[in-house]
């Protein structure tokens, strides 16, 4: 992969493979906003890009999240649970996203498994740490919600072990990443493991259903609809769309950050090589 | 087949063979029962309680430090290679492997499992119990381990990497055989339900496992 010197290269060797579904047309030099999937294999547009886009999408994520602050403060107390509902604000979007999070990098895998698509590997290893962030602060956020509520800080519970075992492979898949040297050679790794981990999702989904033992059953995503009053479920959502945002922005950056990366290191391998000639 | 057969008897062969694996998980097996009785205390009631769940974890422990076994020893004298150059399909290589690998260091565990018993205080009923969850679920941590042995075959150090990679994809296996060991020894749910998933998790890593081995080692190796 040797982006520093071959960034036009590698878009030619991936339009001259002649497989992507996406777009049929050859080289085309229309104008940037008209970039369709393949276009962004070329890291460099990829970049260029991510500069126009990233200080907008930070701007609306920061905006979402401000109203969707306010709108969780402004939010009637529960008549059970009193102001302390109010985490559920910030617990339920973390662990929304934090499988959302994998299905993306199931997604990236595929990408790089199936279509060897070059930016799939960066956006693999760019979304693994976010999606164990946002796993931890819901782990977190759950059990500082669960001290007042359940007088413990932790239960094994069917749900909360699953997402715990999401934890562990975010951090093994992780691991992993770190474990090859070549980068494009961890990511085939790490896409197979993605996509080996990816039963654990439905079984965070239904556990709840299939086992009742301490946490709530589903309340939004349900069949019949949701059983939240609507003055929860507005900030829910709007904090749920603020933190998809926040994820959007947080993994532009570190797909930029890992091109940036991998330029550096073949720019420091050519560089060794010289000298060494 | 002739090929596939050839493969499960050689590593049959290798694993019974000093210094092959085999008989060393059982030693690692006995050892791990050993230590418990030092840590939680002679008390027979408690370990008769805890049984099950001692001798599920030691079989887990002793078939995950086998597990490298799998692949490593045929990586470093280049079997590897001829085995995914061969015209026989990667997958069914794999499975083949594995399969031979379970016999060889998989049954000795579940045959290991009455003696061990009787060092718990677990009566005869309890340990047949023990033994045929054993049984069942052994397969699947040799198949779900395979995918974490796939991936770690290149890696020099990958010992423990391996470990981390395969022990959140054996807790399902780990809760659902002590469920059903405990649903037999005292009767308070059927033990239908968690033996009959334990069985169902044995059949998906028997078609899972081999499929991800084989793409994880043809990446690996190229």
């Amino acid at each position: 992969m040797s982006i520093a010197c071959g960034a036009a290269h590698d878009y030619q060797e991936a339009n001259s493979r002649n497989t992507m579904p996406f777009n049929p047309k050859p080289l085309d030099t229309k104008p940037l906003n008209l970039m369709s999937l393949i276009d962004l294999a070329n890291p460099t547009k990829f970049l260029a890009l991510t500069a126009r886009v990233l200080p907008w999408l930070a701007a609306v994520t920061a905006i979402l999240l401000a109203i969707g602050l306010y709108q969780s403060a402004m939010a009637p107390d529960d008549y059970q649970q009193g102001a302390t509902v109010k985490i559920m604000f910030i617990h339920v979007p973390n662990a929304w996203l934090s499988m959302f999070v994998w299905g993306v990098m199931c997604a990236a895998a595929l990408g790089t498994l199936v279509w060897r698509h070059p930016l799939a590997d960066v956006a693999q290893k760019a979304a693994a740490p976010i999606g164990a962030a946002f796993t931890f602060l819901a782990l977190v956020t759950g059990a500082l919600w669960g001290r007042p509520m359940w007088g413990t800080y932790w239960e094994w519970d069917a749900r909360l072990t699953s997402v715990l075992i999401l934890f562990l492979m975010y951090l093994g898949l992780m691991a992993l990443w770190r474990a090859v040297e070549d980068p494009s050679r961890a990511a085939r790794a790490a896409a197979v493991l993605t996509l080996v981990g990816a039963i654990n999702l439905p079984i965070i989904k239904f556990s709840v259903d299939w086992w009742n033992t301490l946490h709530q059953p589903a309340s939004v995503f349900r069949v019949g609809g949701s059983t939240l009053d609507r003055a929860f479920l507005i900030p829910l959502l709007v904090m749920a769309v603020a933190f998809t945002l926040l994820f959007l922005t947080l993994h532009l950056a570190a797909m930029r950050n890992e091109i940036l990366r991998r330029r550096v290191r073949s720019l420091q391998m050519l560089q060794a090589n010289h000298r060494a000639a | 087949m002739t090929a596939l057969g050839a493969l499960i008897r050689r590593d049959i062969a290798i694993a019974l063979r000093v210094g092959g694996g085999a008989l060393i998980g059982v030693l690692f097996f006995l050892s791990v029962v050993v230590l418990m009785p030092f840590a939680v205390g002679p008390d027979l009631k408690l370990l008769a309680r805890l049984g099950p769940a001692i001798l599920w974890l030691g079989a887990l422990l002793a078939s995950l430090l086998t597990l490298d076994r799998l692949f490593m020893a045929d990586h470093e004298d280049g079997s590897l290679d001829l085995v995914v150059m061969s015209r026989t399909p990667l997958e069914l290589a794999c499975a083949a492997k594995a399969l031979a690998h379970w016999i060889a260091a998989g049954l000795p565990l579940i045959v290991a499992t009455p003696v061990l018993g009787l060092l718990l205080n677990l009566d005869a009923r309890s340990t047949s119990a023990v033994a045929l969850t054993l049984l069942a679920g052994t397969p699947a941590l040799t198949f779900t381990g395979m995918i974490g042995a796939a991936l770690a075959v290149t890696l020099h150090r990958g010992g423990l990497l391996l470990a981390v990679l395969v022990l959140p994809l054996s807790i399902p296996v780990l809760i659902f055989g002590v469920a059903a060991s405990e649903a037999a020894i005292t009767e308070t749910q059927t033990f239908g339900a968690p033996f009959l998933i334990l069985c169902a998790l044995s059949l998906t890593s028997l078609v899972v496992g081999p499929f991800a081995a084989a793409a994880s080692l043809r990446q690996g190796l190229d």
